[in-house]
C-alpha cells in the first residue's frame, strides 16, 4: 500500500485527491506531515500544494454535494483527527467515481464516519457557543480563552459577530494559539504572547473592570437559586456539562 | 446597593424556578440595528443546574407579591416568605449585563399578580419595551401573559416578546377548582385564543405587506403540574393534545409537583417528586409530535396509565405485536419510525441508505439503531430465521433483563391498594 504525505492543510488534502486520480495507485494511506513516521518498505509520496489543482477538486466537490454536505466536509476537516483525513480522502474518491447522490449511502463506512465526525465537531461548536463566558476587562474588551477539542473558531465566528455587534470581544484559542478579535466593525485573527494562558482571568489580576466581580457573583447566585434540590440529578448534570468545560464556567468557580 | 440586588435576585429567581419552560428556540429576530443579540434558531442552553435542567434564560419574577392563594404555589398570599420586587431598570440592567457575558439567551419574565392583572401586565410591558427600544436588545424574551389583562396590553406585549405563555396549572378543571378556587381554565383559554388569533392575523398580513412587525414569532406554550391532584396519565395527555390542536401550541410542559406546603389537599412534605412519571409523559408528548402517534393509541380507556418500567413506544409495540416484525429494507418511513429502538435520525438514515443495497445488522448498529431493543421488532438482510413467536410479556422480560434502568434506585411511587 502506498503512502501519501500532505502538509495538513485543506488545500493539501484536496491536492492529494487530485494526485490519486492522476496515478490511480489503488488503495493508499493518507497521512499528515506532522505525525508521519517513515516506514522501511514503502516510499511515501509527498503531495505538493497547487492552488489550481485544489480549486478544481473543490469545484468538483461543490458540484457533487449539496450545501449541508459541503459543511460536513469542512467540519470533518476541522476535527484535525487522523482518521478524519483518511475518511475525507476516501469519501472524495468514492464520490467522484460514483453517480450523483452517493453521499446518502450511510451503509458506506466513510460516509458514515464523515457524518459522525462532522456531528462531533458541530457539537463542540455548539458547546463553545454555550459555554464561552466573557469577562469585561478594564480596557473595555470582553475576553474569553478556550481550548476546544476541535478547531472550531472558524465555525463560531459568525455567531459571535452577529450577536455581540455592539461590544469589542476576543475569543482566544489557547491550545492552538490564535484568536478572534472583533473591533465593532470586522473580525480579525490575532496572536497574543501570553505568559500563562488561563481560560478565565483572576479577579486579583486587576485587569478586569470594576463591575465584573459583581456580575460574576450575581450569576453564581442565580445559578444556585435556579436549582431545585429535591430533583438533584448529578449524573444528568455532568452529562450535559462535562467536567472538562467547568474551567470556562463562571458559575463553577469557587 | 449590590447587597440588596443580590437578595432580590435570590428571592425572585427562587420563586420563578418552578416554571419549567426554558426553551430559547424558534425565535428569528436578527441583529440588524447593530444592537446586542441575535436569535439562534435552535436555541442554546448556556448551563445546567445540578438537577439537570437547562438554564437558557434569566428566569425571574418581577415580584412575588400576589393577591391569589393557590395551594400549589410558593408565592401564594397565605405563605409566610420574604417578598421582593424588582424595578424595571434593575431587570433591564441584569438582562443586558448577563447577556453581554454570554451567560444567557434572553429573559423569561413572569410575575405575581399585584393590585390587578392590568397593572401587572403593564409593568411587564414596560420592561420589554425598554429592552427592545432603548437598549436595542435582540435576544430572546419569553413573557407571561397575565390572565385577565386587557387585550390592548397583551397585543402590544406580543410585538416585543418572542414567546408568550400562560400556565394551565392543573390538567383538569376539577383539579384546578380544588386547589385554586379563584381560577378556571376559561381564564387561560381566552388569552391563549386571543394571542393565537393575532399570530395568524399578523402572518396573513405579512404575506401581503413585508413591513408588518413580528408578533410572538416563537409561538405560545403552557405548563401543567403533575401529581398534585389525582388525574390519570390519560386525562393529562388528552388535555395536552386538545391544547396542541386548538391553540397550535409550541410546547406543553409537565412539571412534577414538588411538595412545598402542609396543605392536606396536596401530597405531604418530603414526598419524592414523580420524576419517572414526568419523563414518561414527555416521551408520550414527543411520540405525539414527532413520531406520528395519535394520543388514543398510547393512552385509552383500556390503558389509562403509562408503564413506569418501559417507555410508551415499547409498551405500544408490545400491545400491538400484529404490526411486527417490520422489514427495514421495504417498510415505509412512518412504519420504521414506530419501531422501538429507532429514532427520527436513524429512521431517516435507513430510508436513504437502503437505496444503495439491503441493510445488514452491523450497518444498522453503526447507523445508531439501538439494536438489542429493535431486534425483536425488525427484519433485515441477515436476520437469523426464527420459528418461535414470542409473547409480548416475554419480549418485555428480555429487554428489561439486559437494560439498566436509571430510575430503579429512585423509584418510590406508591402502590395502589385496592
Amino acid at each position: 500500500m502506498e503512502i501519501y504525505i500532505f502538509d495538513g492543510s485543506f488545500e493539501g488534502l484536496l491536492c492529494a485527491v487530485f494526485e490519486w486520480f492522476e496515478r490511480k495507485p489503488g488503495k493508499i494511506c493518507l497521512k499528515p506531515e506532522a505525525t508521519f513516521q517513515p516506514e522501511a518498505f514503502t516510499t511515501p509520496l509527498f503531495i505538493h500544494n497547487d492552488p489550481k489543482k485544489a480549486e478544481r477538486v473543490w469545484k468538483g466537490l461543490q458540484g457533487k454535494l449539496a450545501k449541508d454536505w459541503i459543511r460536513r466536509f469542512y467540519c470533518t476537516y476541522l476535527s484535525e483527527l487522523e482518521e478524519a483525513y483518511t475518511a475525507l480522502f476516501e469519501f472524495s474518491c468514492y464520490l467522484f467515481v460514483n453517480p450523483p447522490g452517493a453521499e446518502k449511502n450511510y451503509g458506506n463506512p466513510d460516509v458514515l464516519l464523515l457524518s459522525q465526525i462532522a456531528r462531533k465537531v458541530e457539537r463542540e461548536k455548539h458547546r463553545m457557543e454555550a459555554f464561552i463566558r466573557f469577562q469585561h476587562t478594564a480596557d473595555g474588551i470582553f475576553y474569553c480563552g478556550i481550548d476546544p477539542d476541535f478547531n472550531v473558531l472558524p465555525l463560531i465566528m459568525n455567531h459571535f459577530r452577529n450577536r455581540y455587534a455592539d461590544q469589542q470581544w476576543i475569543i482566544y484559542d489557547i491550545k492552538r494559539n490564535y484568536g478572534l478579535f472583533y473591533d465593532l466593525d470586522k473580525v480579525e485573527e490575532i496572536n497574543i504572547d501570553f505568559k500563562e494562558r488561563p481560560t478565565l482571568l483572576q479577579s486579583s489580576a486587576h485587569v478586569l473592570s470594576e463591575k465584573e466581580g459583581l456580575y460574576a457573583v450575581l450569576w453564581k447566585d442565580y445559578f444556585k437559586s435556579a436549582n431545585i434540590p429535591a430533583r438533584k440529578n448529578t449524573k444528568l448534570h455532568v452529562q450535559h456539562v462535562p467536567k472538562r468545560y467547568w474551567k470556562y464556567l463562571t458559575e463553577k468557580q469557587v | 446597593m449590590s447587597e440588596r440586588i443580590r437578595e432580590k435576585l435570590n428571592i425572585l429567581a427562587d420563586a420563578a424556578k418552578y416554571d419549567v419552560s426554558c426553551s430559547s428556540s424558534g425565535g428569528n429576530r436578527k441583529n440588524d440595528n447593530k444592537g446586542l443579540g441575535d436569535s439562534h434558531a435552535s436555541g442554546i442552553c448556556h448551563t445546567y443546574t445540578e438537577d439537570g435542567r437547562c438554564v437558557s434564560l434569566l428566569k425571574i419574577l418581577l415580584t412575588n407579591h400576589c393577591i391569589f392563594d393557590c395551594a400549589y404555589c410558593v408565592s401564594r398570599k397565605s405563605n409566610d416568605i420574604e417578598r421582593a420586587a424588582f424595578t424595571v431598570e434593575e431587570v433591564v440592567q441584569l438582562t443586558m449585563n448577563f447577556y453581554r457575558r454570554n451567560f444567557i439567551e434572553g429573559l423569561f419574565l413572569s410575575s405575581g399578580i399585584f393590585k390587578n392583572a392590568d397593572f401587572t401586565m403593564e409593568r411587564l410591558l414596560r420592561v420589554v419595551k425598554k429592552l427592545r427600544l432603548e437598549e436595542r436588545f435582540n435576544g430572546y424574551i419569553h413573557l407571561k401573559t397575565i390572565p385577565g389583562a386587557s387585550e390592548e396590553l397583551i397585543r402590544e406585549a406580543g410585538m416585543y416578546a418572542d414567546r408568550m405563555s400562560i400556565n394551565l396549572e392543573m390538567p383538569t378543571e376539577s383539579g384546578l377548582k380544588l386547589l385554586a378556587p379563584d381560577k378556571s381554565h376559561q381564564d387561560v383559554i381566552k388569552p391563549l385564543g386571543f394571542v393565537q388569533n393575532q399570530i395568524v392575523q399578523f402572518k396573513e398580513e405579512r404575506k401581503l405587506i413585508k413591513s408588518v412587525p413580528k408578533f410572538v414569532p416563537a409561538g405560545q406554550s403552557t405548563q401543567m403540574v403533575i401529581g398534585a391532584t389525582p388525574e390519570t396519565d390519560k386525562d393529562i395527555m388528552h388535555t395536552a393534545d386538545a391544547y396542541y390542536r386548538n391553540f397550535s401550541l409550541k410546547r406543553v410542559y409537565y412539571s412534577g409537583y414538588i411538595p412545598i406546603s402542609n396543605d392536606n389537599r396536596l401530597p405531604i412534605l418530603g414526598t419524592q417528586p414523580p420524576l419517572v412519571r414526568e419523563n414518561r409523559l414527555y416521551q408520550t408528548d414527543w411520540l405525539m409530535r414527532f413520531y406520528g402517534f395519535h394520543v388514543n393509541e398510547l393512552l385509552n380507556d383500556a390503558n389509562p396509565h403509562l408503564d413506569i418500567d418501559i417507555d410508551p413506544k415499547l409498551s405500544w409495540a408490545l400491545r400491538n405485536l400484529q404490526h411486527f416484525p417490520v422489514d427495514i429494507n421495504v417498510a415505509a418511513y412512518k412504519v420504521i419510525l414506530r419501531v422501538p429502538g429507532i429514532g427520527v435520525g436513524s429512521a431517516k438514515k435507513i430510508v436513504q441508505a437502503r437505496k444503495f443495497g439491503k441493510l445488514r445488522i452491523d450497518q444498522l448498529k453503526k447507523i445508531g439503531v439501538s439494536y438489542n431493543r429493535a431486534k425483536h421488532f425488525i427484519k433485515c438482510a441477515d436476520t437469523p430465521y426464527q420459528l418461535k413467536d414470542f409473547q409480548g410479556t416475554q419480549i418485555k422480560s428480555f429487554i428489561l433483563a439486559e437494560s439498566q434502568s436509571k430510575y430503579l434506585k429512585t423509584d418510590t411511587s406508591q402502590l395502589i391498594l385496592f
